[in-house]
């Protein structure tokens, strides 16, 4: 069962995993629900057990949690499931030839099948200052920490990128009493995954709030005394004085040793429908993976996102099983910022009609999301109900009116009933 | 600590300390109960959190939330006794408070 982990004996095992983040914890939790009796082992860089991410932007940073109360499994788990975990360790290389990684530390692990499952690592600003201490990313459980003992006797925040992580932060941070001005570069927030409508409803919620909501900006450089963050420059010259600056600007997949290793990767790692890489017993899954998706119109997208990491994993588990795969289910994805709830469906790139469903001024609206008739995606804001019923509508393609989308009398689930 | 137990569709128990204040979909993910899955970690978002709750416990936690009432009326295998996991917070109340897990999450 175990791998031929022996004293100074080669490792090796049946499934090495790269990443104890969501898609690399499914993918050993899902072999072993399916009954896959060879060895397991998941290496990853972080020194600790395997938690989930959402929270740190939320809860965790708000105080509200601590990192236990959000692991995947308990310690126990792991060992009762013969789940080797291989902490504080990256992977530096892939030898595709002789089925083996070699670690930052020199360890040499074999496999029969790699997943890789490295996830990506915060893209940093190239802007003068970016380096002074109390500049913060917000990708993994170190950074959240270093971000939340920081927000002790902090007044002033600037918050760079009005992305998701970035306005998640922000509430956060109001809600601890800081004072919060987020930076965006475009016309409008979170403007490359929602429209409009959505993001003047976020810019509204937040400047409710208190905080300021600076659009189109640029920052040309973040100021220091003494090495410590002190302001940031904007490129209008504007100064914004800070005792601490979030970077939210997107995130770059880790693909380096694999692309390294003569794996196709664009923009992320390219894989098929059961996650299987251009080289043989090597998958990809979760935020660093791209694929063809019948939800995008057959384009590749890569999804950051808990659902498609389960998704993935539960993929590549029945890959190795060879047990049939579940399917696609539509892309999901959620942001929680004060007591507001956006949960989305779908992805609405490439859309060419988006309805208004519901009062904006009351909070609870939806936005569905158009492409030659069909239902693509939606935007459901305190809308349960729109959300859960518009699932079907995107899994069927649904063809619907603009009046009857629009129509809030009209339960969503009802339009399913008609032949797309 | 509060002693809950949680059912399986195989009829197998699963009891456990829960710490008080956390939801029984956390207690049951830290105390490794198979079935109850919470991929959303308590958004109403996702409904793999989906228990049955008996009449002579219903009345001992916090009812449903419209939200709640509005996930659960989309999933398969909704009971009047259906619940999520993630929208219960666990008392002392509750000292052995059992539940079902539903084969549809």
């Amino acid at each position: 069962m175990s791998g031929e982990s022996s004293a100074g004996g080669p490792r090796s095992y049946d499934v090495l995993i790269v990443g104890a983040g969501q898609a690399g914890v499914q993918t050993a939790m899902s072999l072993r629900q399916g009954g896959f009796s060879g060895s397991i082992a998941i290496v990853d860089a972080e020194n600790e057990l395997p938690y989930e991410r959402p929270p740190l932007s939320k809860a965790y940073l708000r105080g509200d949690a601590e990192v236990g109360e959000f692991r995947f499994r308990s310690a126990d788990y792991w060992t009762k499931n013969s789940i080797d975990l291989i902490s504080g360790m990256t992977v530096e290389s892939v030898d595709v030839e002789a089925h083996e990684v070699l670690t930052g530390v020199g360890l040499r692990i074999g496999y029969s099948h790699l997943v890789w499952a490295a996830g990506g690592r915060a893209r940093r600003l190239t802007v003068p200052g970016a380096d002074l201490s109390g500049v913060f990313s917000l990708r993994n459980h170190a950074d959240a920490e270093r971000l939340r003992g920081s927000l002790v006797g902090a007044r002033n925040a600037v918050i760079i990128g009005g992305g998701y992580i970035g306005l998640e932060a922000a509430a956060a941070l109001v809600q601890r009493g800081v004072s919060v001005t987020v930076i965006e570069v475009q016309e409008r927030l979170l403007a490359r995954v929602t429209c409009a409508a959505v993001s003047d409803f976020y810019s509204d919620l937040h400047r409710a709030s208190g905080t300021t909501v600076l659009l189109s900006s640029g920052v040309e450089q973040i100021l220091g005394e003494h090495d410590h963050v002190a302001g940031v420059q904007l490129s209008d010259g504007q100064i914004l004085p800070a005792d601490l600056v979030i970077v939210g600007v997107g995130l770059i997949p880790n693909v380096e040793p694999l692309a390294a290793a003569g794996v196709v990767c664009s923009n992320g790692v390219e894989v098929d429908g059961d996650c299987r890489t251009s080289v043989p017993h090597i998958f990809a899954v979760g935020d660093c993976a791209n694929y063809k998706s019948p939800f995008a119109g057959g384009i590749r997208v890569r999804l950051e996102s808990v659902p498609n990491a389960v998704e993935h994993g539960k993929a590549v588990a029945s890959a190795i099983l060879s047990t049939p795969n579940e399917g696609m289910t539509p892309p999901w994805f959620w942001s929680h910022q004060f007591d507001t709830r956006l949960q989305t469906v779908g992805l609405q790139a490439g859309h060419d009609e988006a309805i208004l469903r519901g009062e904006p001024g009351q909070s609870k609206f939806s936005v569905i999301y158009l492409r030659g008739g069909r239902v693509v995606a939606l935007d459901c804001i305190n809308s349960i109900a729109d959300f859960a019923q518009g699932k079907l509508l995107v899994a069927q393609g649904t063809p619907a009116t603009a009046e009857e989308l629009a129509d809030t009398s009209i339960q969503l689930k009802s339009l399913t009933t008609k032949v797309p | 600590m509060t002693q809950i137990t949680y059912v399986s569709v195989d009829d197998t128990e699963h009891t456990v300390n829960a710490t008080d204040g956390e939801s029984l979909m956390r207690a049951a993910l830290q105390n490794d109960v198979p079935g109850i899955v919470g991929e959303c970690g308590g958004e109403l978002t996702c409904g793999t959190c989906h228990i049955y709750v008996s009449n002579e416990w219903s009345d001992r936690v916090a009812p449903q939330s419209e939200g709640e009432r509005e996930l659960l009326s989309m999933m398969d295998d909704v009971r009047p006794e259906s619940r999520l996991a993630c929208q219960i917070r666990v008392h002392p109340d509750m000292h052995g408070f059992t539940s079902r897990i539903s084969d549809h999450q």
